[in-house]
């Protein structure tokens, strides 16, 4: 079992409604899951996009065969009637499209008349459509009954009734009238868990202490802000939407100065804004997590694709020479527990952390058996009250051996905390002779270097341990790639290396990855972009050259036939 | 009770006669009569030569980036609103790199108190204009004279209803004493902005040309009324007000954020415990 559903339609149809139940629904039901949204920069018309794929077995990336097409236009038809595997089936109302398609895999479902009749208001054809493909699918009523009357819980009783109502009469039509549908789905033991890129980020921040998160609203990073904002009350966040990225990052390095653990966020352009307030961070050694979603450049590019662009750009922008650490997450999962460490190491290296998405992974849900509490950690690395009070001659940016200084809290004690972007000596007061320059630098830098790189994870291996093929990516072609794998695993002895902490870049002391490159007959470097960032990378550190790339730069991501094809290819000619 | 002694800090690397001078030794001065001892506050200062002023006392510091005092000092006062967070920029810094996040924190009116010491030129780098030089001003890099029209910070944050707006001048630093401390009992976003004679670079706005034009406003005056304080905001040439120029009292930002109305962000802790109900959000 291994479907694929296709939502099209205009933007303000409603498509994320219909997609998000549809996705409960699944992952309520015990479904592995995916699913991924193809939007336009605008708030009405367009063309867009959900897709959702589920099976029983583990699915984490999305397929060009589409099982059932729900369209709610016509140029989802046009666009998409192609992708319909054999058993394939289109749902439409021939009376919102004024258009009948005879073919025998159309059918014709009245969502509007079964809104209005059903549900009392034609705003309720997304709930039909809904009920309609659980109706396709043979997939009882009541896991959609029990979302709608959760997510509808604070609309009253008259619309929880009504979209009930609506969706059993769109359950009912296809029931009675789908005679092609030839689904089998059985329901699996246990609930999953279902989530998204950017949620697992915000989840992550807020399980690891996170207090102040200050940003200005940019596609596709908007949603970590929206997430803390909606744990605001809860957890204690105070959430600031900046008037502009810079302000966004020197808030957040403010509040991380005074004490709280702080974070911000944006996609390219806004990033390209806060650069300065990064190499600021890095002088004052004030903690702080940034998260970058990607998307398609230069400027304002694609804002609602997706695309793994700013990967050199990240490791490489703003002034002055300083640790940084990147993390690039291949799933919601990994998201979760890199946020995590991305804000222990930030503390207690006292240093930059990026986390490195795209619209693709930041939009895209998926499911697990749930997450474990105990892979977080937490350790408050500032000193607070007594412990603060009691250090004599207390010094900022004191020179220990491993560089780190005490960062104390201003205002807990009667030390002072004084910092500066200028050049400081260890009390934090502006200096300029070469000595204390020279100190301060193998400070910040040399000393603390080795012990960031001794936290960076080398790659994960997926698939055959000696594998004669090695396809390798970074962040959030993870997925596919794995998929690709299985697929190829078949007949060939293939194997997937992905990089999710990418910088500093990490050694082969504890995997010796570079051996196992240099022992395939075909290595192959898969990414989202045009020039292969990642690549120049592994050579630069690591003199390794691949053997071959495959790249994808339409504002697009890697779909599994597209991987797969694209590596047949490159097999073929071995 | 600290003294002046508890104030003392870094040897000033400012020009002598620097307008700069006065303000430092009211500031302290100030400090010391408000009984508020060092580490009870932070300054938060960009860059330029007025920047330099948290060195020069003892307080805690975060001397950040040109133009970016503000957001570091909203960062810190959302973060512990008890902490008296003080903002100190030059006119540069503050008017014309920092221009955007001055528009924002007035609206915001955070608690924060921002002294700008107005020179009316770049002095750091040497004698550029600045958004408050006075239009005609020959410089190197304005041969033709300034061609852009002088800001006018006092019109402009009444404009905005910022809830303290006041000048003072660096020559007279008993009536800037008072100012100063006026601005920290105030609650909410206050700007100063102290007109400070640079000896070496605008031989324009010099001790003797802010003299005699600078009159304190009337005690009578009202500082509340805002038709009234914007005209007052608008006098600048043969005569220059200083005092409080408008008053007003709108709610703090910090006051209206209800999760730190017991307890200041930095005193909250954390308790991963409550992790788990979130968890299950996503089922």
């Amino acid at each position: 079992m291994d479907y694929s559903i296709k939502i099209g339609g205009e933007a303000g149809q409603g498509i994320q409604t219909i997609g998000n139940t549809l996705g409960r629904v699944f992952s309520r039901r015990g479904y592995h899951l995916f699913t991924h949204q193809d939007y336009e920069s605008r708030i009405r018309g367009g063309h867009n996009l959900f897709q959702l794929r589920f099976s029983d077995s583990p699915v984490m990336a999305s397929r060009d065969r589409i099982d059932i097409l729900v369209a709610l236009d016509k140029e989802s038809i046009l666009l998409h009637e192609k992708e319909l595997s054999e058993h394939g089936i289109v749902i439409y109302d021939s009376s919102a499209l004024k258009q009948r398609y005879e073919k025998p895999y159309f059918l014709d479902v009245p969502f509007r008349d079964l809104a209005m009749e059903h549900g009392g208001n034609k705003i309720m054809v997304n709930t039909v459509a809904t009920g309609a493909v659980l109706g396709m699918l043979k997939i009882e009523i009541d896991i959609l009954v029990e979302t709608i009357k959760d997510t509808l819980k604070k609309k009253g009783e008259e619309i929880i009734k009504g979209n009930i109502n609506a969706a059993m009469a769109g359950h009912d039509f296809t029931t009675r009238q789908c005679q092609r549908c030839s689904f089998s789905t059985a329901p699996q033991s246990k609930p999953k868990m279902l989530i998204a890129g950017n949620d697992a980020i915000g989840l992550g921040a807020v399980a690891s202490g996170c207090k102040f998160y200050s940003a200005y609203p940019m596609t596709p990073s908007t949603g970590i802000m929206l997430y803390a904002a909606g744990k605001a009350k809860d957890y204690g966040i105070i959430v600031e939407q900046a008037e502009d990225e810079i302000a966004a990052i020197n808030m957040a390095i403010g509040a991380s100065f005074a004490g709280v653990r702080s974070m911000t966020g944006s996609s390219g352009g806004g990033f390209a804004l806060m650069v300065e307030g990064l190499s600021l961070a890095a002088m004052t050694e004030t903690p702080i997590v940034i998260a970058l979603a990607q998307r398609p450049g230069p400027a304002t590019g694609l804002p609602t694709r997706t695309e793994q662009g700013d990967l050199l750009f990240a490791i490489y922008t703003a002034h002055g020479e300083f640790p940084r650490v990147i993390f690039a997450p291949g799933t919601p999962e990994k998201a979760f527990y890199l946020t995590n460490k991305a804000f222990d190491i930030a503390e207690k290296y006292q240093i930059p952390v990026l986390i490195l998405t795209d619209q693709y992974l930041a939009d895209s849900q998926w499911t697990f058996d749930g997450f474990d509490l105990k892979g977080i950690r937490y350790t408050d690395y500032r000193i607070r009250g007594d412990a603060f009070k009691d250090i004599s001659g207390y010094k900022r940016h004191h020179c220990t051996d491993n560089g780190v200084s005490p960062l104390g809290i201003p205002g807990d004690s009667k030390h002072l905390i004084v910092t500066d972007s200028d050049e400081h000596n260890e009390e934090g007061h502006i200096i300029e002779d070469v000595e204390t320059r020279k100190k301060m630098v193998d400070k910040r830098l040399f000393k603390k270097l080795p012990l960031i790189r001794q936290e960076i994870e080398p790659p994960i291996l997926y698939g055959n341990s000696h594998p004669e093929i090695v396809i390798t990516g970074w962040g959030s072609t993870y997925g596919v790639m794995k998929e690709a794998v299985d697929d190829i695993s078949k007949n060939k002895d293939i194997a997937m290396l992905h990089f999710s902490e990418i910088y500093p870049f990490p050694s082969t002391e504890r995997f010796d990855y570079l051996n196992l490159l240099n022992n395939a007959k075909l290595t192959i470097c898969i990414e989202n972009n045009a020039t292969g960032q990642f690549a120049y990378l592994m050579k630069g550190e690591t003199g390794y050259e691949f053997n071959a790339t495959i790249n994808k730069y339409d504002g697009r991501p890697f779909t599994l036939e597209y991987l797969s094809g694209e590596l047949d290819a490159h097999i073929r000619r071995l | 009770m600290p003294t002046l002694e508890d104030y003392k800090g870094e040897i000033p690397s400012w020009c002598p006669g620097c307008g700069n001078f006065g303000i430092l030794k009211t500031f302290k001065e100030a400090m010391v009569d408000l009984n508020i001892k060092p580490h009870q506050f932070t300054i938060v200062s960009g860059i330029g030569q007025a920047s330099k002023f948290p060195h020069y006392l003892k307080c805690n510091t975060f001397n950040g980036l040109h133009g970016r005092t503000l957001p570091v000092a909203t960062g810190i006062i959302l973060a512990n609103h008890e902490m008296l967070v003080i903002a100190v920029a030059g006119d540069g810094d503050c008017y014309g790199e920092g221009g955007n996040h001055l528009m924002h924190a007035i609206r915001r009116n955070i608690n924060v108190k921002l002294f700008v010491h107005d020179n009316q030129i770049y002095a750091l780098t040497k004698g550029q204009a600045s958004p408050t030089s006075m239009e005609g001003m020959k410089t190197k890099n304005q041969p033709f004279g300034v061609l852009s029209g002088q800001l006018n910070p006092m019109a402009l944050a009444v404009a905005l209803d910022c809830t303290f707006v006041a000048r003072g001048f660096a020559g007279d630093t008993e009536h800037l004493k008072g100012l100063i401390k006026e601005a920290i009992n105030h609650r909410g976003f206050a700007l100063v902005d102290v007109l400070q004679p640079c000896v070496t670079l605008n031989k324009i706005n010099t001790y003797k040309w802010y003299k005699e034009r600078v009159y304190h406003i009337e005690p009578e005056y009202n500082p509340e009324d805002r038709v009234e304080a914007f005209k007052r905001a608008l006098e600048w040439g043969e005569r220059i007000p200083i005092g409080i120029i408008y008053r007003n009292h709108r709610p703090t930002f910090e006051e209206r954020i209800p999760i730190i109305k017991d307890k200041p962000l930095v005193g909250q802790s954390f308790d991963l415990s409550i992790i788990e109900a979130t968890l299950k959000e996503f089922y």
